[in-house]
């Protein structure tokens, strides 16, 4: 084993996010590419090659995402990646893939918006994008890493995530942190570990597709794997085909949404710094809680109480979590680049028993540490 | 406290800056410290202002931005316009001034010399004047050990570029000793 200065390296957050998804078992990917996410496409062009892997750059957006669709159907783990402009195109098909249970991953590396905005400048203004993109009732995972290290670990955890629960997974990075070129010690291969989809008995006399299993995940087949089954974005019953029966589908568009929601305590994933006393806690994701966490030494160094709670996982909503420090802190902190999205989910959890200050930032430039703690001397 | 130091390579885009950023922050991490390189462009492939930013450090770095930079390279007038008043009072300023028309300021820790001419006069190219001046920046703070830097050089250029990259950090390196002397 080498030792750990050696193994150290200089990457870029897009290119974590590749290591990532190859370490992941990734096979498929179509893209169109966009900046800030256009190193993604290019490195898997070269790379996924290697592995045995597909790599095809497609006619658009929306084609994109429908080719992933199709080749995770056919057993591979699949990915596109893009931004603002392209995240929007692929909502319509990022419901098909909620609704017909299919394991995919989407990379949005955020930038400045709406429309196309600054390509080139940083934002976090997708972040109920994410959540209600696609219409219709469904339930969603979103990741948002704050490092490069991160973004590798996340990339895994949401192809694990997508693959256990077959759901679409959402990496909402941003352009700072895909951007970004830090130090990073990859884990060894095998180190992290790496969940497939469940596979349904062979030999079954009646294939249901679409049956729950207790966790309330079928265990759909890969396609040309023992059963011939339909898929669609129509609602359905076990056996994969249309339905209008209300009774039937009610539990359908229950179950899609409780496969998550039941099982929030598996998926969220979030980091508390200095909260234990804190009396001022600073709620921050992706690349504003590294701001945040410079505002927190500032902070301290000055004798102010103040913590950090950063949501790695932003959907499902870590509620339980913003919930127990409202009732420890007086005051709540939302720095976003947007004008205030997360905040609203803080503000429904603590339902009034903390203030919730934004601290919002929509010109392309990252919020500085001096900025959040302007708003804590302002209390 | 940990040891940080704030560098900014600023000037017009097509400069190689970002190259040069990445460069840097590879030398950094071979020479066992801690970085981030972070960048801001427009969308044009060419023109339009660029800047890359390091920060180098024996601790954690959070936030990823340049502050108040310690070291600060400009190599356009309107970086020089722009930077040269954020820089740290003790700060080093190192100028291209192959294209700069306005007056200088003037002080023991700043450096004006015409990397770009060098790298044109020297190597036919202007297209070098990021290594140039990146071996300068190196020789005079010594913020990098020279060996670092050759190798973080030589990882992230096209094949077949290698005598002249080299050749031109080596031109950037003794232009800082004559710049001393």
């Amino acid at each position: 084993m080498k030792d750990v200065a050696q193994l150290a390296r200089l990457m870029q957050g897009n290119e974590a996010i590749v290591e990532g998804a190859l370490a992941a078992g990734l096979r498929f990917f179509a893209g169109y590419p966009i900046t800030p996410s256009t190193e993604i496409s290019e490195l898997l062009a070269e790379r996924l090659p290697l592995y045995g892997g597909k790599f095809i750059q497609m006619e658009d957006e929306m084609a994109s995402m429908a080719a992933i669709i199709g080749a995770s159907l056919a057993g591979l783990k699949s990915l596109t990646a893009t931004s603002g402009p392209g995240f929007s195109l692929k909502q319509e098909n990022i419901g098909f893939a909620s609704m017909a249970e299919v394991p995919c991953v989407v990379v949005n590396v955020q930038r400045h918006g709406p429309s196309t905005g600054m390509p080139t400048a940083p934002a976090q203004g997708d972040v109920m994008q994410a959540r209600w993109g696609t219409h219709g009732d469904h339930a969603i995972i979103a990741l948002c890493p704050a490092s490069v290290q991160e973004s590798y670990s996340l990339t895994v955890e949401a192809f694990n995530l997508s693959e256990k629960y077959r759901v679409p997974v959402i990496l909402l990075t941003d352009e700072v942190i895909g951007h970004m070129r830090e130090r990073v010690v990859l884990p060894q291969p095998g180190a992290m570990k790496v969940i497939d989809r469940k596979k349904p008995p062979t030999g079954l006399e009646k294939y249901y597709p679409y049956q729950p299993g207790e966790d309330g995940v079928p265990s759909v087949a890969n396609f040309c794997e023992n059963y011939r089954f339909h898929v669609t974005g129509l609602a359905h019953d076990e056996s994969g085909f249309p339905t209008t029966n209300p009774e039937v589908v009610e539990k359908l568009i229950n179950r899609l949404n409780d496969k998550i929601m039941e099982h929030v305590d598996d998926i969220v994933l979030s980091e508390s710094w200095l909260t234990k006393d804190a009396e001022i806690i600073i709620v921050a994701y992706g690349a504003v809680s590294r701001s945040a966490k410079k505002t927190v030494k500032e902070a301290r160094a000055a004798g102010l109480k103040v913590g950090l709670f950063r949501p790695i996982t932003i959907w499902p909503f870590p509620e339980k979590e913003i919930a127990a420090l409202s009732r420890q802190a007086h005051t709540i902190i939302v720095p976003e680049m947007n004008l205030g999205q997360l905040k609203l989910e803080v503000e429904r959890v603590t339902s009034g028993r903390s203030k919730v200050i934004g601290v919002n930032k929509v010109n392309g430039e990252l919020i500085t540490p001096g900025e959040i703690l302007d708003a804590i001397i302002k209390l | 406290m940990a040891l940080t130091s704030e560098i900014m390579l600023s000037g017009t885009g097509g400069q190689g800056l970002i190259l040069a950023g990445q460069i840097l922050a590879d030398a950094v991490i071979r020479d066992g410290k801690n970085t981030v390189q972070t960048q801001s462009y427009g969308p044009e492939a060419r023109g339009g202002a660029s800047k890359a930013e390091v920060i180098i450090s024996d601790g954690e770095i959070d936030y990823p931005k340049v502050t108040q930079p310690d070291i600060l390279l400009v190599m356009s007038g309107e970086a020089l316009k722009k930077y040269a008043g954020s820089i740290d009072e003790n700060g080093t300023l190192i100028i291209d001034d192959t294209y700069i028309t306005d007056t200088l300021p003037i002080g023991t820790n700043v450096f004006a010399v015409p990397y770009t001419r060098i790298a044109k006069e020297n190597l036919g190219k202007e297209m070098f004047a990021n290594v140039v001046a990146l071996g300068a920046l190196a020789a005079i703070t010594g913020i990098v050990t020279k060996e670092s830097l050759q190798l973080a050089l030589m990882s992230r250029i096209p094949p077949g570029s290698e005598a002249l990259n080299k050749k031109a950090l080596e031109l950037g390196w003794k232009s800082a000793d004559q710049a001393a002397a």
